[in-house]
């Protein structure tokens, strides 16, 4: 498109150009103005063909989800992009289906044994809730959810029991599905066994932590309640033990009659234990209280565990209110006893009083009779005069008419006193009776209650035995039913893989005895293979050895040969070669056949035992011959006087021939002059052909034959030993070359 | 070594032909001293007879090869040779 773009420009540039040409100015100025536009149109093309393809793309993946995913997945920041655009991609298309199956049975998926099904209904109500809390909208009506509960628990109870996993009920799944057809828009998830089993052991962590800090706070509560009841109680222990010290003081300090330092202590110490008593009765309410209030305490710290209800805390709140009670008695029969002696004591103060005030009495009429004296009469015996005696003693007698007469009047109205008192003890009486009958009921009543309770957990606890009994009695009865089965199973499967088995085990066989006879088959071929060519190995070593032993035997033949030659070659300048007997014995030696052997004795006598002459002697001797030849050239049977030696010498002394000259193939008769003999004999030999040479050097006649007739035997010799030592040479080397394997 | 045969003939000749020519030289000189009162001619006779034998032994010699065959030849062919 770019391409169409920049051609189109080209071509509007071309076509402007041609429109208005020529000058190069203007030429230029149609160039830069066509260009300019040209490249602000081609520009423009492009953003616009940009934005139509983003455009486009956005449309496109707003309709398409898949091609925005796949968009997403392979152009970066695209998904950036897109959600600003767009908004969030939708994912829940997948999920909503699977969670409305799964949630359809959460109950089932509880299986871990539980021993209090109320609490674990609770919880599980508790999941329900924040199961179908984070994933729908709406909660779960009342109804739906009690039959869940109910479910719930019926399904707790049965997997609590039992081991084997649970079967939901029917209905329980009836639930499900009144649940499912209430909640329906509910995407809900069955949450997996481990979660659930995390669930649970979650609630029974924070079962446990409530329970522990529960009980840690009865704990503490009843050791601080017991601790201030013991405190209260030994105060008032001391308390009454201090009343009734001071009452028993009082009453001697009443009643003896001891003389008046005594009476002073005595005093002194009726004030020391007043002040006691005074002391430990504020004590005693103080601390009454401070127990007073830990009982509160208590009791509210045991409210407020029942408000909490948690199951295990059941025997401990049972506990804390017992000692509570018990406390509670033991403080009132404390209470009861100081208040019995603070009443005692109150009598006795009573009685004090009235006889203080007796005393004061006594002692305002004594003075006002005998002003001088003072109150401690009973030490006054000698300072009383005779008319204070007199009127003491008519005082004494007045009052004791007086006392006479009040006498007998409180005898008579002894009854009526008496019944009044009566009358009034009965009201006290009464009035102490109820009270101690109201808190003796209370007590009971707590008292009862608490063994109510105590009475219905052990029911409790033995209803659910039975229960987990009769559960127990069911999952046996169906652990024998599925054990019957499996048995069954177990055998019909037994069967078929024993049957398969056996089937297998028949391939098997044949397999392996196929296989084994085919080994057997390839191992024969192979030993006959083996031994076909151990057998040829063992020809082809018989035959090595065979040609070996040939090829050892030329070569020996060819060494005793190269010997023989070399001992041919031992011939010195002059001298001839050593004796050819030990060479040639040596050659017979390893002769093996006849030819061999018919050469090997083919060497001449002369050679075997005195040797032969080398060529070169040879040569040199004819070099010497041939002056000689020369001499006696004319000299032969018919010429051979003195005179013709003399000219024959002549002759040789004038002829001059070619010192060497090539020998014609064919002897000529004018060939047959000695001298030309010669020349060609030293031609010959010159070129090393020695028996050419003694050919020629055979043709002379007479006396030059006779000269020369030694070196032509020694010639002759040498020839013949050659030719012998050639043959056997050749012979050796054809041996040779014969047993040599080509290659 | 047959070439140093004629060597050797040619040596006895010499030797011979010395000693012959000595002998008769001296035969003659004592023949002529003795008998022919100095004269030169058996002195020249004796040298003469001696050379001449000395080379009538010499040809001989070196004839005799040859002779010696030809005898061996003839008596081959007469067949009566002693």
């Amino acid at each position: 498109m770019l391409g169409v773009c920049l051609r189109g420009a080209h071509a509007t540039v071309r076509k402007n150009c041609v429109r208005s040409p020529l000058t190069p100015l203007q030429s230029y100025r149609c160039y830069s103005t066509s260009r300019s536009s040209g490249a602000s149109r081609v520009v423009a093309l492009g953003l616009v063909t940009v934005g139509g393809g983003v455009g486009g793309t956005l449309l496109y993946s707003k309709w398409d989800p898949k091609f925005r995913a796949a968009v997403e997945k392979n152009v970066p920041y695209s998904d950036w992009l897109l959600g600003l655009a767009l908004g969030p991609a939708p994912e829940d298309a997948r999920l909503p289906v699977r969670k409305q199956v799964e949630l359809n049975q959460p109950p089932s998926m509880l299986d871990k044994p539980k021993t209090d099904p109320k609490a674990k209904s609770q919880k599980s109500v508790k999941e329900a809730a924040e199961a179908s809390g984070p994933e729908s909208s709406l909660v779960p009506p009342p109804p739906a959810q009690s039959i869940q509960e109910a479910s719930a628990e019926a399904t707790q109870i049965i997997s609590a029991i039992s081991e084997v996993p649970s079967v939901p009920a029917t209905c329980d799944s009836e639930a499900a599905a009144e649940t499912a057809a209430v909640a329906s828009a509910e995407p809900l998830k069955e949450r997996p066994v481990d979660e659930v089993t995390a669930r649970l052991v979650q609630q029974d962590q924070e079962e446990e932590k409530l329970l522990a800090s529960l009980s840690s706070r009865l704990e503490d509560s009843l050791a601080s309640s017991a601790k201030a009841t013991l405190q209260a109680i030994g105060a008032q222990e001391v308390a009454l033990q201090a009343v009734t010290q001071h009452t028993r003081k009082l009453k001697d300090a009443m009643e003896a009659e001891a003389p008046s330092d005594e009476k002073s202590t005595q005093w002194k110490e009726l004030e020391a234990a007043l002040a006691e008593r005074t002391a430990a009765v504020k004590d005693a309410t103080t601390t009454l209280s401070k127990a007073n209030e830990a009982l509160e305490g208590l009791k509210s710290v045991i409210n407020q565990a029942k408000g909490q209800k948690v199951a295990a805390a059941r025997p401990l709140i049972l506990a804390a209110e017992e000692n509570l009670h018990q406390m509670v008695v033991d403080l009132d029969k404390v209470v009861s006893k100081v208040r019995s002696a603070e009443s005692e004591a109150k009598v006795v103060s009573q009685y004090t009083e009235l006889v203080n005030e007796a005393k004061q009495q006594f002692q305002r009429e004594v003075s006002s009779l005998t002003p001088e004296i003072q109150a401690n009469w009973k030490g006054l015996t000698g300072k009383l005069s005779v008319d204070d005696l007199n009127a003491l003693i008519a005082h004494a007698h007045r009052r004791i008419d007086q006392l006479n007469r009040e006498l007998a009047e409180q005898r008579v109205r002894e009854q009526i006193h008496i019944e009044a008192a009566l009358e009034q003890q009965k009201v006290e009486d009464h009035k102490v009776l109820d009270a101690a009958v109201t808190t003796a009921m209370g007590h009971v009543k707590e008292e009862a209650r608490l063994n109510l309770e105590q009475k219905l957990a052990e029911l409790r606890e033995v209803m659910e035995a039975e229960m987990r009994t009769q559960l127990r009695r069911q999952a046996a009865a169906h652990t024998d039913h599925v054990r019957d089965v499996l048995k069954v199973q177990e055998q019909e499967l037994r069967a078929e893989a024993e049957q398969v088995l056996n089937s297998k085990i028949l391939d098997q066989e044949t397999r392996y005895r196929q296989l084994t006879q085919e080994q057997l088959d390839n191992f024969t071929l192979d030993m006959n293979a083996a031994y076909a060519r151990l057998k040829g190995i063992e020809e082809a070593i018989d035959s090595h050895a065979v040609a070996e032993e040939t090829a050892r035997e030329a070569h020996q033949l060819w060494l005793s040969v190269e010997a023989l030659s070399y001992a041919l070659k031992s011939a010195g300048a002059d001298s001839p070669s050593m004796p050819l007997e030990d060479a040639a014995e040596a050659v017979r030696a390893s002769c093996h056949d006849d030819f061999c052997s018919a050469l090997a004795s083919a060497l001449p006598q002369e050679s075997l035992q005195r040797g032969v002459y080398s060529e070169a002697s040879l040569r040199a001797r004819f070099n010497a011959l041939r002056s000689l030849a020369r001499r006696v050239a004319l000299i032969d049977e018919s010429r051979n006087s003195l005179y013709q030696y003399f000219l024959s010498y002549l002759q040789a002394a004038l002829l001059f021939e070619d010192q060497q000259e090539a020998p014609p193939s064919q002897l000529s008769g004018a060939d047959l002059d000695p001298f030309k003999l010669l020349s060609y004999a030293s031609y010959c030999l010159e070129h090393g052909d020695l028996e050419l040479a003694a050919k020629l050097v055979n043709q002379l006649r007479g006396e030059a034959r006779r000269v020369v007739e030694d070196w032509l035997t020694e010639a002759r010799l040498t020839l013949e030993t050659r030719q012998v030592v050639s043959l056997l040479s050749a012979y050796a080397n054809a041996a040779g070359l014969g047993t040599t394997q080509a290659p | 070594m047959s070439e140093k045969e004629l060597g050797k003939k040619w040596d006895r000749c010499l030797a011979d032909g010395v000693i012959k020519l000595g002998t008769g030289l001296g035969l003659g000189i004592v023949f002529s001293v003795l008998f022919f009162k100095r004269r030169t001619w058996p002195i020249s006779l004796g040298s003469g007879a001696g050379l001449g034998m000395a080379y009538a032994n010499c040809q001989n010699n070196l004839r005799s090869h040859y002779l010696q065959h030809r005898i061996e030849a003839v008596c081959f062919r007469t067949a009566s040779c002693w």
